[in-house]
């Protein structure tokens, strides 16, 4: 075991000299197949706890934009709010509802986590700390959180409910519409970076993180992400299918207990994710920030591991999430398709073709400075 | 104005207003959280004046209340909450006048609406703002408001709480 003395906080050393330990004792089957287990119940593991997180600093920052204290009341500073919330959840009776379509209603919160959990193992949270990392990466991404909506559209229709349905077509137009801009979104950026696997993107983005190479192209490409990606995992101001007064609770409404919770994870995972992918694509992953001939303030930075800053650049974008949601009022579904098609869409067509003009002139900032970035 | 030049206004119209709600909430953010730990911060604790709680009659040092017990409280009362019990006397100089005896009031029949205190004539009643009238009890929510012994004050002297506070 080769101690990495430059990165000592790095997880990855860990990984590497148990993968080193496990092939050294073990035929390569089992020590393939420990390391899978292994990775799926840390995956698992990291899914419950960033949820837990995300719920409770959501309720904080909720309620310090309302200028109020938030949860204050379970632990110090109502640290195990969600932690008690979970454990209610979990203790709650599972509903069954009468002549609802039992098999799909009981599939349906499944097809939405696993949608999540897949997406998730895309994430680089760190330097080798990187579940899934195909050469489509990008492709990935965009093709399995798209399942979650049938997820959405079956707890909808086999609630036997018409409220459910209504929101959960609300959720499926809404879905579909701004899948479109997302993609088209991460589209831009796969031109500039020329790779869709996340591992190279983010290495590519060294010295010149994606939103500043390829500057106005980019910015509106990240604006649109975050736009999109915000309504995709239908929270305000884009949380039509839940409306209190015209659908109850929309898509989930019949669901109780642990069937609840699952939705309750998946769209708050949804937000981790969503963030996660355009600090990936955007911000340079978890690479530190690193400049061109400061040896030393590279090294410092360097110094912090990996996860850290992917965590930090997350939560800024988690924050900005929330911020938005307590800004803006609520769109009326004709203003969320306008919006959609009319503006996110059209900018985006012509976003795209403007990168790839910018790529093709060598008018990016790696190409008009090759020395500085 | 053609459709072309209102879709670019309407867009960055739209972008400027989005960036001016997101200022606002921003300095939302930092604020001074406005709620109240009731429990924990009771000694500290702000009121209202004007917080309607509960109905008092105050007493000066000399246990001396200004009710004359003309009973214009009670007939105003809507709710039938307050009940003024007179007795007669006879003075020194030989003549009879009317007393207050006892003034009691049913905290739990009534609705605050002040219109006791506004039609006093001799200012004896007011509303305090002590809010923590929970009780275990309904009986506890009948009171007694004059006290143990007490008698009305002498006309001359000043009323206790001046007119039109």
């Amino acid at each position: 075991m080769v101690l990495n003395y430059s990165q000592p906080l790095e997880i990855s050393n860990l990984t590497s000299w148990l993968d080193s330990t496990l092939r050294g004792n073990l035929s390569e089957f089992w020590a393939l197949l420990i390391e899978f287990v292994l990775v799926a119940v840390v995956l698992l593991t990291a899914y419950a706890v960033i949820a837990l997180i995300l719920i409770y600093a959501e309720r904080k920052i909720t309620a310090f934009f309302q200028a109020r204290y938030g949860p204050n009341r379970v632990g110090k500073w109502g640290l195990l709010q969600s932690v008690a919330d979970m454990v209610k959840i979990l203790l709650k009776e599972i509903v069954r509802i009468n002549r609802s379509d039992r098999f799909l209603f009981f599939a349906a919160p499944f097809f939405m986590i696993i949608a999540s959990m897949l997406t998730f193992g895309a994430i680089a949270f760190g330097k080798g700390l990187h579940a899934i990392d195909f050469n489509i990466g990008v492709l990935y991404v965009t093709a399995v959180s798209s399942l979650g909506i049938i997820g959405v559209l079956l707890a909808g229709w086999s609630s036997n409910n018409k409220y459910s349905m209504i929101g959960a077509m609300r959720s499926g137009a809404q879905f579909v519409s701004y899948e479109l801009s997302a993609g088209f979104a991460l589209m831009t950026i796969v031109v500039l970076a020329g790779t869709m696997q996340f591992s190279t993107m983010i290495e590519g983005q060294r010295y010149c993180w994606n939103i500043f190479n390829g500057h106005i192209s980019s910015i509106i490409a990240f604006v649109i992400y975050l736009i999109s990606g915000h309504a995709e995992t239908n929270r305000g101001p884009f949380d039509l299918p839940e409306a209190e007064s015209e659908l109850t609770a929309g898509y989930h409404t019949e669901y109780s207990g642990l069937q609840f919770g699952f939705y309750y994870l998946a769209e708050y995972l949804n937000m981790f994710i969503i963030a996660s992918i355009a600090t990936t694509v955007f911000l340079g992953g978890y690479m530190p920030i690193q400049v061109h001939g400061w040896d030393g303030f590279n090294q410092i930075m360097a110094y912090i591991p990996t996860y850290v800053w992917f965590f930090g650049k997350t939560a800024v974008l988690i924050f900005l999430s929330l911020w938005v949601r307590w800004s803006f009022p609520r769109l009326r579904i004709d203003q969320l398709l306008n919006l959609e098609w009319k503006y996110l869409l059209p900018i985006n067509l012509v976003n795209l073709l403007l990168m790839v003009i910018l790529v093709l002139t060598g008018f990016t900032l790696t190409g008009l400075f090759p020395g500085l970035f | 104005m053609s459709s072309v030049s209102q879709y670019f206004s309407g867009l960055f119209t739209g972008i400027k207003s989005l960036m001016l709600g997101m200022s606002v909430t921003w300095k939302e953010l930092w604020t001074k959280k406005v709620t109240q730990q009731y429990p924990e911060n009771r000694g500290t604790l702000v009121i209202s004046d004007r917080f309607r709680a509960e109905l008092t009659m105050p007493h000066d040092e000399n246990n001396e209340h200004a009710c004359t017990a003309c009973g214009i409280c009670q007939m105003n009362c809507p709710n039938g909450t307050i009940t003024v019990n007179s007795k007669m006397i006879e003075t020194e100089d030989g003549k009879k006048k009317k007393i207050l005896d006892t003034y009691q009031w049913d905290l739990g029949m009534c609705t605050f609406c002040n219109l006791c205190v506004l039609t006093c004539p001799s200012d004896a009643i007011k509303f305090e703002n002590t809010f923590e009238n929970a009780v275990f009890t309904r009986s506890k929510l009948m009171q007694q408001l004059n006290h143990e012994g007490s008698k009305l004050r002498e006309k001359k002297k000043e009323p206790l709480i001046p007119k039109g506070e």
